[in-house]
């Protein structure tokens, strides 16, 4: 199994986690992908990628380090972000009740490991 | 051939199913180069059926091609993905006003504006079709005596955009501050109350204003978009501090910032300000 693969794997275990995905935030190109059915990957990269180069270009226009992981809460779930080096961001699609906590940890610790 | 064109062509060339197809045919499109946009954008439709966007610069481009059937259909693509979609509202609008029929462009406008109340275009347009509308015959042909389609073009402005937060801010209100460091925006990009600055201490709060405005909308976007239901707030965090960001009214965006604080507390302090801000616009309306 690819490191890649392995990452999306334990993270997508994490209780709530419907599904992750690697993808390109310059382009929105989905890299790598674990969703549940009804989860539009190639959309949620496009979207949220745009989301998250706008934070990280204005963060680092403000002469602050790049954001390290993005949350987007929303009513019914949410979008979690931990952007890392060549433009990849590493993206989980949640429910309400996800352990945003551990989900956190494993996207920090998959960015360093695949960095 | 000019700069950018030339290196979104190239990064177009490098990945041929990323995104840069919105930007290029957009690019070409606004220099007048229809043919070469519209190869862009059909082959970009053909990779991303399900991205509206795709089908709203398809649109666009077949417009300026004075292709309006069309260019009615692209649109309708675009809805059938994202209804609330509010360019492609506009679009259709502007169609239905070119054609004559004002009830149709203000039902679409109107549709266009609960999907983005920001857009200060949209109330312009409507004004417009209103003022216009004893000269303008419902059925099929347009008075010579009404307004210039451009006041509906498809062209019409899209929301600010600018640069980002900073290290520290100051609350002179003092009402809902976090130590100090909150701002508050309205929906057109401007600052209401608060003042930030940046690392070297430089006023950035006009900057960050402008910027915020835009991460609603994509925010909200990205929300509906993939079903997450209204966004509700937007954490940020860095290595040298984080920010949050909520929405105290429908209408407003509050960022709290904050050098060392857990981001769970940040969040709870973002909240208590937000209530605190929707007191003070209250009084202040």
């Amino acid at each position: 199994m690819s490191a890649t693969n392995a990452v999306l794997d334990r993270l997508t275990a994490v209780r709530g986690v419907r599904g992750s995905l690697l993808v390109s935030c310059q382009d929105g190109i989905v890299v790598a992908e674990q969703v549940m059915d009804g989860v539009d990957a190639r959309t949620a990269a496009a979207l949220a990628g745009s989301l998250v180069s706008r934070l990280v270009r204005t963060a680092e226009q403000a002469g602050r380090q790049p954001p390290t992981f993005v949350h987007l809460k929303g009513a019914a779930g949410s979008i979690l972000a931990a952007p890392g080096r060549d433009d990849l961001v590493l993206l989980a699609i949640v429910e309400p009740d996800a352990n945003v906590g551990l989900a956190r940890l494993e996207m920090l610790d998959a960015m360093a490991r695949l960095a | 051939m000019t700069d950018d064109i030339r290196a979104l062509t190239a990064r177009l060339a490098d990945e041929p199913n990323s995104l840069a197809f919105l930007e290029l045919g957009e690019t070409l499109r606004r220099r007048g180069q229809l043919d070469t946009a519209l190869k862009v954008a059909r082959g970009g439709a053909s990779r991303y059926p399900g991205l509206a966007d795709a089908h709203d610069l398809l649109a666009r481009i077949l417009c300026d091609r004075d292709d309006l059937p069309s260019a009615f259909e692209a649109w309708a693509d675009a809805l059938r993905l994202d209804p609330l979609h509010p360019a492609a509202l506009k679009g259709i609008a502007f169609l239905y006003f070119r054609s004559g029929d004002a009830v149709a462009a203000r039902d679409y406008l109107e549709r266009a504006l609960e999907a983005d109340p920001d857009d200060a275009t949209i109330p312009a347009a409507l004004a417009r079709i209103a003022g216009a509308s004893p000269a303008i015959v419902s059925s099929n042909a347009v008075s010579p005596n009404a307004v210039s389609s451009n006041a509906l073009s498809p062209d019409a402005v899209t929301p600010v955009s600018a640069p980002a937060p900073a290290a520290g801010a100051t609350q002179p209100d003092g009402d809902g501050a976090i130590d100090g460091k909150t701002l508050l925006v309205d929906a057109s990009g401007m600052r209401l109350r608060g003042t930030l600055t940046d690392t070297a201490a430089h006023d950035v709060s006009d900057a960050v204003a402008a910027q915020l405005a835009g991460v609603s909308k994509e925010a909200a976007r990205a929300a509906r978009l993939l079903e997450l239901g209204t966004w509700e707030s937007i954490a940020v965090e860095s290595p040298d501090g984080h920010f949050v960001l909520v929405a105290p009214t429908g209408d407003t965006v509050l960022l709290a910032s904050a050098a060392d604080m857990p981001m769970a507390r940040l969040a709870l302090l973002a909240d208590r300000a937000a209530r605190d801000a929707r007191g003070w616009l209250e009084r202040e309306r």
